[in-house]
């Protein structure tokens, strides 16, 4: 198989370990008197946002940045619990960036790009010593050393954390940094603010259209390079763990302006949630893949077992990942564990009222901290309360905020009796196709994150999002982008003398004049429908079709059907849905129009991603396409390929190949028995 | 499901509503039924919401996002406290298992001179970034850091750090203060960094530009009554504004006047 001619990876040549120091270092500069006169424009202020910002505003770019929450700290980044990997070797355990590599490439079941994701494992470590610098309070030992927690799809311990809030101390850093450049007028901020769409002029992207949503006013905003760094898309299924606000609508709108989507049908389904308690159900919560280092997950032995879970002996129940997967037992990785769970109870083992749930039992390892904590303190032949309460307090110290949060949402006490969990859509895989430089397929516009498709594969592992977000920000795009905007100096200093310039213009740009009025066309057809339905309900039913037909197992005549359900569901959305208030005001409602309607869009590229990957591979997992022990089976000689989707019209896309090539890793079956 | 039993209540809510900062608000009264006690109070203003939208009403607008209690988006003002009746959490953690068959809930915004009302329950808490931005961080560009264990850090300092660091910047403190103090808020910060080998060398300059902003935003002053630490989700300590009034007195008396 060939790439497609549209495609350049722009992978540089040389030995793998090599490739990225070397470009790294030879890659273009921009002078600093140039840099003071290039402006970037970063959509999202999340870890990739954020860090992307701060640094090229430190390098002295003009920076402003988006984000449609009230402020820079709330980016969804803020909700990551577990941790951020980094192959520092700091346990002795035989880490390497050789076997962050071979992990990561690994457990997304090989169909990641080799050289990203070695440059990912390469710059890991010096995510850890900057957040660190920031004051970063990540977990330290009695000596004043990092702590490490081990992860899912690994065997050595690389996670760095803070409690469960790595992701929001993670995030404070990056906030820090980037409030840091607005103090100092390098970075201009526009909170409250939401991309509608990308402006392109002569094919490159040149700025956008931003919505005020205070105001509800449009703004045209100039720029020589566009970063989206506006996380993925997992609330197409409605329910997820993503924020309410979380949503596909600038890379979608790239999308539409000529960047193509990559590998849209992978999803990461993770296997440790809270399960759904009713039609009312808004969001749903995580519950750390931390929590499998030191929790159990069973279902009883028995179908349809009633009896409350410390009524059934140990030798009734059925611990199902380590009877499945002996070698990594309750750390497999999340899409394994997920299907697992999903297997059990479809065959009629689930656990509570709804019969969708298996447990997550701490009490085997409360009970052996106990009993270290009772020799710790001196305390000889301890009674089994004394060795329990001992206990409880060391798993308090490490998960207390997750055990406090999944108290409050299910009423019951985790301490005293097993979480009752389920898999839930976490993260998207797919996004934005962007080459080496992380940039798309459109000049200047660039994707960072889990915007983009390019680290994770099918499967992310845990505790791998965070880094490559602040990979991507801190450590990636500061140089790449160089590639480019070198380019625009020299275009400037050509086009210097001519009076139409897009520099001398900016946004009075006539193209700047019809992405304005194509979104304010939208604005106004939304309110000039009058429908009978509100958008959260159309919402809902997308989010259904896509949980039932393109959730954690698919097979054809589902993404068949599903194709049709959602092209007539968009035909509905667009006669019957109601939305009320004005355009000039502050209205989540349109907000949330506007982000259903491209939902509806990308639904249906998803389905059709899922139907043309005819093999299974990490989260993607076609039914037709399984082992005898019900494991994904992989096509290597036809699917080893990102699918790279370009958009020709609403329901109509060319799909382009790029061929994967594994030159340093034998790709093989996933085996984690 | 869940342990609600599948309870439902009716209700009586009594909502703030504005239409914008600059027009009069008044309270609403709107009844809501069949509500599960395993919702969230915020899936319960889902539900008036699409009840308002099927009446061709506009919905109330509400800040939230996370809803998993760590964004700091939701704000609510309810029963006279913020973030609710139960200590220790946000808006979106309060369940409505809190609640009795026939209760009347009142719900209003924040409410502070700086915290002005954007619409109905959502407010403008951009203050806060403004004093972040005046001296909240290291100053340590990309690239500039050392090998992250060669700063070694005592556990109890790195914990007592974090504590402070979990501040989720909801403002609840700034609301639940009779003043509307944002000392909580601004010594979370201070202290945070104070107490790390890593915020040492900017900690006088540090505390006194935060300070200054804050005192710019007009946010009151704090008189000690501690009803910002009782209704803070995250527990930040009242021993945060202690240490701040000490660094602050510290860095203003070894500082020379500009």
């Amino acid at each position: 198989m060939a790439s497609s001619p549209k495609l350049d990876a722009k992978i540089p040549e040389g030995p793998l370990a090599e490739k990225w120091t070397k470009y790294r270092s030879t890659v273009p500069l921009v002078n600093p008197a140039n840099k003071r006169s290039l402006e970037v424009i970063v959509v999202g202020s999340g870890l990739a946002g954020g860090s992307a910002a701060a640094t090229l505003a430190e390098m002295g770019y003009k920076v402003k940045v988006f984000c449609f929450q009230d402020s820079a700290r709330r980016a969804h980044s803020i909700a990551a619990q577990g941790g951020i990997n980094a192959a520092k070797n700091y346990q002795n355990d035989g880490d390497s960036t050789y076997r962050l590599f071979y992990d990561t490439i690994k457990g997304g079941d090989y169909r990641a790009r080799e050289a990203n994701v070695h440059r990912l494992a390469e710059v890991s470590g010096n995510i850890i010593d900057q957040c660190v610098a920031q004051g970063v309070p990540l977990a330290r030992e009695y000596g004043g050393l990092l702590s490490n927690r081990s992860f899912g799809g690994t065997q050595v311990q690389r996670t760095f954390y803070a409690a469960g809030q790595t992701g929001q101390q993670l995030l404070l850093g990056a906030y820090s940094a980037l409030s840091r450049q607005v103090g100092y007028g390098s970075v201009e901020m526009f909170a409250r603010h939401e991309m509608l769409d990308v402006v392109t002029i002569d094919g490159r992207a040149r700025g956008i259209i931003a919505r005020n949503l205070v105001t509800g006013e449009l703004e045209k905003h100039f720029g020589h390079a566009v970063l989206l760094c506006t996380g993925g898309y997992g609330n197409v299924f409605y329910l997820s763990t993503n924020a309410m606000g979380s949503n596909v609508t600038a890379a979608w709108k790239a999308h539409k302006k000529g960047a193509f989507f990559g590998n849209p049908c992978f999803t990461q389904i993770h296997p440790t949630c809270i399960p759904v308690s009713g039609d009312h159900q808004s969001k749903l919560t995580l519950m750390s893949e931390s929590l499998r280092n030191d929790g159990r997950i069973w279902v009883p032995l028995k179908k349809d077992d009633n009896r409350k879970p410390n009524e059934i002996p140990e030798e009734e129940r059925d611990y199902y990942l380590e009877r499945r997967y002996p070698a990594f037992g309750n750390l497999v990785p999340r899409d394994v564990a997920s299907r697992a769970a999903k297997e059990r109870c479809d065959a009629g083992y689930g656990v509570g009222a709804s019969k969708m749930a298996v447990y997550l039992d701490f009490a085997a390892n409360t009970d052996r901290y106990g009993k270290t904590e009772a020799n710790k303190q001196g305390i000889h032949n301890p009674t089994k309360e004394q060795i329990r309460e001992l206990g409880k307090a060391v798993v308090k110290e490490k998960y207390g905020n997750l055990f406090d949060m999944y108290q409050q949402i299910t009423g019951e006490n985790p301490y005293e009796v097993p979480m009752r969990i389920y898999p839930a859509v976490h993260y998207t895989m797919g996004g934005l196709w962007v080459d080496y430089n992380l940039m798309t397929t459109v000049p200047g516009l660039y994707a960072l994150g889990e915007a983009n498709f390019s680290d994770h594969g099918a499967n992310r592992l845990g505790a791998s999002a965070l880094m490559q977000g602040l990979a991507d920000g801190y450590f990636v795009i500061p140089y790449t982008i160089g590639v480019y905007l070198s380019t625009e100096v020299t275009r400037m200093s050509a086009e210097k003398a001519k009076s139409d310039s897009i520099d001398k213009l900016k946004t009075n740009h006539p193209e700047f004049e019809k992405a304005l009025s194509e979104v304010k066309g939208q604005i106004e057809k939304f309110f000039s429908i009058k429908g009978t339905k509100s958008v959260e309900s159309f919402h809902k039913r997308l989010g259904k079709i896509m949980w039932d037909k393109c959730g954690m197992a698919r097979n054809r005549k589902g993404l068949e059907e599903a194709i049709t359900e959602i092209r007539a569901l968009r035909e509905e959305f667009w006669k019957d849905v109601r939305v009320l208030g004005d355009a000039n005001e502050f209205n989540p409602d349109l907000e949330k129009a506007g982000r259903v309607a491209d939902f509806l869009e990308l639904g249906e590229l998803m389905c059709l991603d899922a139907l043309k990957r005819e093999e299974s591979c990490g989260g993607h997992f076609r039914e037709e396409h399984q082992t005898e022990e019900g494991e994904a089976k992989r096509d290597d000689d036809n699917f080893a390929y990102v699918a790279a989707w370009e958009f020709k019209n609403v329901g109509d896309w060319e799909l382009n190949k790029e061929e994967l090539k594994f030159e340093n890793i034998k790709i093989a079956q996933r085996s984690y028995k | 499901m869940g342990s609600g039993n599948g309870q439902m209540l009716n209700l009586t809510l009594k909502v703030w509503r504005q239409k914008n900062g600059k027009a009069k608000g008044s309270f609403e009264t709107h009844q809501v039924s069949g509500i599960s006690t395993d919702m969230s109070f915020l899936e319960m203003f889902d539900v008036l919401n699409e009840k308002l939208i099927h009446e061709g009403k506009e919905p109330i607008a509400f800040d939230h996002d996370c809803r998993e209690g760590i964004c700091g988006m939701c704000s609510m003002y309810i029963n006279g406290r913020p973030h609710g009746p139960k200590g220790g959490i946000t808006t979106c953690q309060l369940h409505m298992r809190s609640f009795k068959n026939g209760d009347t809930i009142i719900v209003e915004p924040w409410r502070s001179a700086a915290f002005p009302v954007i619409k109905d329950l959502v407010v403008d808490r951009s203050a806060f970034d403004r004093i972040i931005a005046s001296g909240g961080y290291v100053s340590v560009n990309t690239g500039n850091a050392k090998d992250a264990n060669n700063i070694l850090i005592p556990k109890t300092a790195a914990d007592a750090a974090f504590d402070a660091a979990a501040c989720i910047g909801c403002g609840a403190c700034v609301a639940a203060c009779k003043n509307a103090s944002a000392m909580l808020f601004v010594s979370a910060k201070v202290s945070q960094l104070a107490l790390l080998p890593q915020g040492q060398v900017e900690r006088k300059e540090r505390v006194l530009k935060m300070v200054s902003q804050m005192d710019e935003e007009g946010f009151g002053n704090c008189t000690n009554t501690g009803a910002c630490e009782a209704e803070c989700p995250k527990g930040i300590s009242l021993e945060n504004i202690a240490r701040m009034n000490r660094e602050f007195l510290g860095a203003e008396l070894t500082t020379a006047k500009k």
